[in-house]
């Protein structure tokens, strides 16, 4: 229903509150239930291996990353603290999906535009997009040194599907809207511009929620080869001396980047959905 | 393109708009499809002409040629005596559906085209106002269109269409995605609005009644490929010396006779 048509009520009937109370109830079941799950987990975590039903060697658990986040953030002359690892992480992943998400627009409106080019380089770009990208690890410090491996691991994973998920939205743009543009004249810049751009608001917020998960997993990956910093280098690090103790610390943080990601995105998109 | 030089028909007025046996194939890869065959026929300045036939017959391909958004295979397309190469500014297409952006308001989209064109912004924003509350939709100029009602959004695409003061309206089956009765209600109020602003229109439907009740002129296309099968000037008995409204036209005695006509010259048969 639009809502000029909405009638309200000046004051609420007693079903009316009792829906909201049913509402109500339904939505904070939901949360207890996402908590619960979240306590369950960590509580297993903890009891497994106390109980030696898991070797403790293997997994830590949770009491043990607190102490171990503590002690990681000292910073001593040989070793650099773990906020500075967490920051090293966070940085590269911000480069690698902002890189992403530039080139990725740019070179689906390129494509979109020369519709050839698309479809010479179709077949590439799908093959690219499923190759196991980490298998460049290796190749890619070779070629790009230390620091930009890792934003190179991270833009590579990240780019193909980008391209394609922008690509596919662009053509996803009722044709209906480019032609009413063209009826008053539009050209390609305008329609571009005015039409398929804007229309794809929401494609490119789908795109960024794939992308920041993939560049940070390309920025751990890169870091497990070629870093002396970084959360990718401290579980590599933390498992060669077998202390599974950073090496979960490092894990957990991991979590809560992605979950603070996360949340942004989501703040982002109601912020560009309330005009739509 | 080379045209031959205009010849004004009697009466001495330059013929809106021009067809000159107009061909319009479309190709594809499984070979030709033969969309419109030899159509000519000419619109005077401030004339309301239908043209109908069944779907698949071309009317829209038609309406896209007079646009300029397509090019006919052969013939010529005039306006104001002028060959069409492209979209023209004095022609202005309103499609099936509002196709509202609905990333703008409705006041941003009412000034989409002259937006497009160029045109001077004040001045567009000024009209779009004038003819958005003309229409009733005065104090929803910063709503989006979702917070709209179908008829609704379509006079706002009815202001986006005379926001760049054009002289010729193309109307495609403008209201076919609305409900019966505000179809019937839009449909009067449009053709009173572009009646009085002294607009040439061509109306492309497949509903009769719509076509009797809104246009003085009826072209009858036949099936595909759509070529002209006749051409009725629809009169009605004077109300007070003025042309009766779409709802008057539906009622008067004429009415029932120029369908039936119409009726038999689309030839439906329906399949299966």
């Amino acid at each position: 229903m639009s809502r000029v048509e909405q009638l309200t009520m000046t004051t609420p009937s007693l079903q009316y509150r009792k829906w909201l109370a049913r509402e109500r109830r339904g939505r904070l079941s939901v949360r207890a239930a996402q908590f619960a799950i979240l306590v369950v987990f960590l509580l297993l975590w903890e009891a497994l291996p106390r109980a030696h039903i898991i070797n403790p060697l293997l997994t830590s658990y949770p009491s043990a990353l607190w102490p171990t986040f503590l002690e990681l953030l000292k910073e001593t002359p040989r070793q650099a603290s773990i906020l500075t690892h967490t920051w090293f992480t966070v940085f590269a992943t911000v480069i690698g999906f902002s890189a992403a998400m530039v080139l990725g627009i740019a070179i689906a409106a390129a494509l979109w535009w020369w519709h050839d080019l698309y479809k010479v380089l179709d077949p590439y770009l799908v093959v690219a997009n499923a190759m196991p990208k980490t298998a460049f690890v290796p190749i890619f410090y070779i070629w790009l040194g230390a620091t930009l491996s890792i934003y190179g691991m991270s833009l590579a994973i990240s780019l193909f599907i980008t391209i394609l998920m922008i690509y596919n939205g662009f053509g996803g743009i009722d044709p209906n809207k480019i032609k009413l543009a063209q009826t008053f004249g539009a050209t390609k810049r305008q329609v571009l511009s005015k039409v398929v751009l804007p229309g794809s608001i929401p494609t490119l917020i789908a795109a960024l929620k794939v992308n920041v998960g993939l560049s940070m997993v390309g920025v751990v990956v890169g870091e497990f080869q070629s870093a002396n910093i970084g959360l990718g280098f401290l579980i590599q690090y933390g498992s060669q001396i077998f202390k599974l103790n950073i090496v979960m610390t490092a894990i957990t943080i991991l979590a809560l980047i992605s979950s603070v990601m996360y949340l942004a995105i989501s703040w982002l998109e109601a912020a560009v959905m309330r005009r739509r | 393109m080379i045209v031959a030089p205009i010849v004004a028909p009697s009466g001495g007025v330059l013929p809106k708009v021009e067809l000159r046996n107009v061909n319009m194939r479309y190709f594809g890869l499984e070979g030709e499809t033969e969309a419109l065959k030899d159509i000519s026929f000419s619109v005077a300045p401030g004339e309301f002409i239908a043209i109908i036939g069944q779907s698949g017959c071309g009317k829209s391909t038609l309406l896209s040629l007079i646009s300029g958004i397509l090019r006919p295979t052969d013939g010529a397309v005039l306006v104001d005596g002028k060959a069409v190469s492209g979209p023209n500014r004095k022609v202005a297409y309103m499609l099936q559906q509002d196709y509202l952006f609905e990333w703008r308001t409705i006041l941003e989209n009412a000034v989409l085209g002259a937006e497009i064109q160029g045109a001077d912004m004040r001045k567009a924003r000024r009209r779009a106002k004038e003819l958005l509350t003309k229409y009733g939709l005065g104090q929803f100029l910063d709503y989006l269109p979702r917070q709209l009602s179908g008829g609704m959004r379509q006079r706002v695409a009815l202001a986006r269409t005379l926001c760049t003061e054009p002289d010729v309206v193309l109307l495609d089956e403008p209201f076919s995605a609305l409900d019966s009765q505000t179809r019937l209600a839009l449909a009067d109020e449009i053709t009173d609005i572009l009646r009085r602003e002294g607009k040439t229109t061509i109306l492309v439907t497949h509903d009769i009644g719509e076509a009797i009740s809104m246009a003085e002129r009826v072209i009858v296309l036949s099936r595909r490929p759509g070529q002209m099968k006749s051409d009725h000037p629809i009169a009605f008995a004077s109300y007070d010396g003025r042309r009766p409204t779409t709802f008057e036209a539906r009622n008067a005695p004429e009415f029932n006779r120029y369908f039936n006509t119409l009726w038999q010259e689309l030839e439906v048969h329906v399949e299966g």
